[in-house]
């Protein structure tokens, strides 16, 4: 570590991870719930264990993005951070907020939660993953604000790098979008029209700038690779993201109300949508075929290649399969949906937090090279479980969507069967995806012990030819 | 990549781009804007339905079902709910909706439940004239069929 102040990252990525736990045992309820319908009811609807999961989701990721950048931008600016107490203050804010929403719901009924924080002064609950009081939803804005503030500060005073300022203008559109959670018109075309600001403007536009600058950060940590040449790849990667993905946003006004012309725009752009997620896997390797240093935190290297890989195969491919509106028309909320944002939201996002984690993590805890090896063994046991069970979560999902159109979507009116027909039908195939969930678990368990798994630490021999190998953080 | 296409020219893409792809976002926004009043029929959002918006987020509706397809794939899709058991007889639907609010949870074992709310029925009414003025947004003809 190269400046002390990084080390406020370190509570932000724990509590990230036992977060993201939570998540996982709320996914695997919902999981069981599908198949049993009646599990746990009335005490843990599926409506709350699902609103628990995905804003769970949300939370972490947000604890997971603020972590890197604070381990990050003191290091790429080449100065300590502006203020560690405020980063210190705000987690704990933020993790007060977020416990206290997931217990809201989870212990009041949702009618009772909106009440008690007066929503109808500022109706904004009850929408997808925007199911926050709209008090949790000011907090929200508070602590983006108060941590932009910082890392801008940050910025400001010290060098400007691509990487910084690619990141530090993703977490700003991060905050500007998340501000269209607060319009709420009675009309739901508008509701809905906007709400993709939040959600689309997100996940397909500007997280991919902190995707993007997270990714190029560890690559040039780990393999020592010209940072001229990851930046210009950067750049390349962050512009194809944003020209496919404005208009690409049309995907999701197919059918929502907005007029025909969206469901050409919408489709041509959007298919364009692969290419920054194909290229940033071409950069990935690349990079690492290119590298000038072995760095011992190989497993590192791997989460960096692995999240290339997954995010190209969930937003990539399995967007592209659904986002052609002749294709969308059938399979729009179906189970491919779900098979989608799972592996894009897992493949992209999660993984991006895991592969900074798995970098910086042994870094703070004074491993300059990495963990042991018998703990990235672990932590490799872990990278291949979580995401062969993700891709068989996918699968499985996506069988039971095409199934789900064929039953329910292609026939007539008279010959369709009704949705819950259908899903009786499918149960064999949520079973599998329940499998595949609870193998993933044992995949999160077996990551949570390789932090544990002690081990004499990587020394890296220095061969006669190579440069003297340090943990990459001056270069 | 190519080495004489160097790092100024991908910063050039990438400021161009994005700035002339979000100004182009933002003029379909304004021309949505301008198209949606003969879309959407939004004189017809009566007070009633207005608070049936409300009631729909105060419940969660949407944890559960889909609106347009958007939301929740654990219950049916709710947008054509009206074309589904309505037969274009508003009356009828309400007394559906009323019937349907309250035998909630159904009794059978293992199958998926819908909780109970404990609505008015002045509450219930609101509800299902939002899910009826729903159901006649154009839409471009979503879902496929009446299951949705
Ligand atoms: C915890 C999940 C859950 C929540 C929350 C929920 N529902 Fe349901 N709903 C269901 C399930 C499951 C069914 C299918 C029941 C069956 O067929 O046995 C259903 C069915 C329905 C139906 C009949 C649809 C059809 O095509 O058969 C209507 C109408 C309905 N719900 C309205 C609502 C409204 C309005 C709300 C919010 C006040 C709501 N639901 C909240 C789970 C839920
Ligand atoms: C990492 C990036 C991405 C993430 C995290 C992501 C996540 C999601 C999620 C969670 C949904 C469901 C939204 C809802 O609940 O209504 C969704 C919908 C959708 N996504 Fe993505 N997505 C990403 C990238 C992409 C890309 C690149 C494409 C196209 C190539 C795409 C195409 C679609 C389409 C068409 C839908 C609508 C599905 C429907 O009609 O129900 N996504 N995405
Ligand atoms: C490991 C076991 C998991 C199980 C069993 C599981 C199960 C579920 C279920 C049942 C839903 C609700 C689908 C519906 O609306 O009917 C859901 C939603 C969702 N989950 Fe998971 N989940 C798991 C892990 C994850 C992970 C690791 C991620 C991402 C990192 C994730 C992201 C999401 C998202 C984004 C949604 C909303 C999807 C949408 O709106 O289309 N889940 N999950």
């Amino acid at each position: 570590m190269k400046f002390q102040s990084q080390a406020v990252a370190k509570p932000y990525f724990i509590f990230a991870l036992a977060l993201f736990a939570g998540q996982i045992i709320f996914g695997l309820v919902m999981g069981l719930q599908y198949i049993v319908g009646d599990f746990l009811f009335p005490y843990l609807p599926f409506n709350v264990a699902r609103m628990v999961h995905t804003n769970l989701l949300i939370v972490w990721l947000l604890f997971g993005f603020m972590g890197a950048s604070y381990y990050l931008v003191p290091e790429e600016c080449d100065t300590e951070l502006h203020s560690p107490l405020l980063a210190k203050i705000l987690f704990w804010v933020f993790a007060a907020a977020g416990v206290a929403t997931i217990l809201g719901y989870l212990l009041v009924p949702y009618a009772e939660l909106a009440e008690i924080t007066y929503n109808h002064l500022l109706p904004t609950m009850g929408r997808e993953f925007l199911e926050q009081p709209t008090i949790t939803k000011v907090g929200i804005v508070i602590v983006c604000l108060g941590f932009i503030y910082n890392i801008g500060m940050t910025i400001l005073k010290g060098r400007k790098t691509v990487i910084n300022m690619v990141l530090i203008t993703g977490l700003i559109g991060l905050a500007v979008f998340f501000l269209f959670s607060f319009y709420n018109p009675s009309n739901l075309v508008l509701d809905k029209f906007f709400w993709w600001f939040v959600v689309h403007l997100w996940v397909e536009g500007v997280w991919e700038l902190i995707l993007g600058a997270i990714l190029a950060f560890t690559l040039i940590k780990v393999t020592g690779v010209d940072r001229e040449v990851i930046e210009k790849w950067l750049y390349v990667i962050i512009a194809m993201a944003l020209i496919s993905g404005l208009i690409g946003m049309g995907h999701h006004y197919f059918w929502i109300g907005p007029g025909e012309y969206w469901l050409w725009l919408g489709s041509i752009f959007s298919a364009l949508e692969p290419i920054p997620f194909f290229m940033m896997v071409v950069f990935a390797f690349r990079m690492v075929r290119e590298r000038r240093h072995d760095h011992g935190n190989k497993i590192a290297t791997t989460w960096a290649l692995g999240t290339a890989v997954m995010a190209f195969l969930g937003a990539g491919v399995w967007g592209f399969i659904h986002t052609l509106a002749p294709v969308n028309y059938y399979t729009h909320g179906s189970q491919i949906t779900a098979a989608h944002g799972h592996l894009a939201f897992f493949g992209a996002y999660a993984m991006i937090v895991m592969t900074i984690i798995s970098y910086a993590m042994p870094i703070m805890r004074g491993r300059p090279q990495g963990n042991s090896a018998a703990s990235q063994k672990v932590e490799r046991f872990a990278f291949w479980t979580m995401c062969l069970s993700m891709l068989g979560i996918t699968l499985a999902l996506t069988v039971a969507g095409a199934y789900q159109v064929a039953l329910q979507r292609l026939p007539e009116d008279s010959a369709a069967l009704t949705f819950m027909m259908t899903q009786e039908k499918i149960m064999p195939i949520y079973w599998a995806r329940l499998v595949f969930g609870v193998t993933f678990f044992a995949g999160l368990v077996a990551y949570f012990v390789s932090f544990f798994v002690k081990g004499e630490n990587v020394e890296v021999k220095q061969e006669e030819s190579t440069p003297t190998v340090c943990c990459g953080s001056c270069s | 990549m190519a080495d004489n296409f160097n790092k100024g020219m991908a910063r050039n893409i990438y400021y161009g781009g994005g700035v002339f792809f979000f100004l182009l976002l933002l003029g379909l926004t304004f021309d949505t804007m301008l198209e949606l009043p003969e879309r959407d029929h939004r004189e017809n959002i009566t007070e009633a339905v207005a608070h049936g918006k409300e009631i729909w987020e105060n419940n969660n509706c949407i944890g559960c079902h889909s609106l347009m397809g958007e939301g929740a794939y654990f219950a049916p899709e709710l947008a054509n709910v009206y074309d589904r058991y309505g037969a274009g007889n508003e009356e009828a639907f309400k007394q559906f909706m009323q019937s349907w609010m309250a035998m909630q949870p159904l009794p059978t074992e293992g199958r998926r439940k819908m909780p109970q709310f404990n609505l008015s029925e002045e509450e219930v009414n609101a509800l299902t004239d939002f899910l009826i003025w729903t159901s006649r947004i154009d839409d471009n003809d979503w879902p496929p069929n009446k299951q949705g």
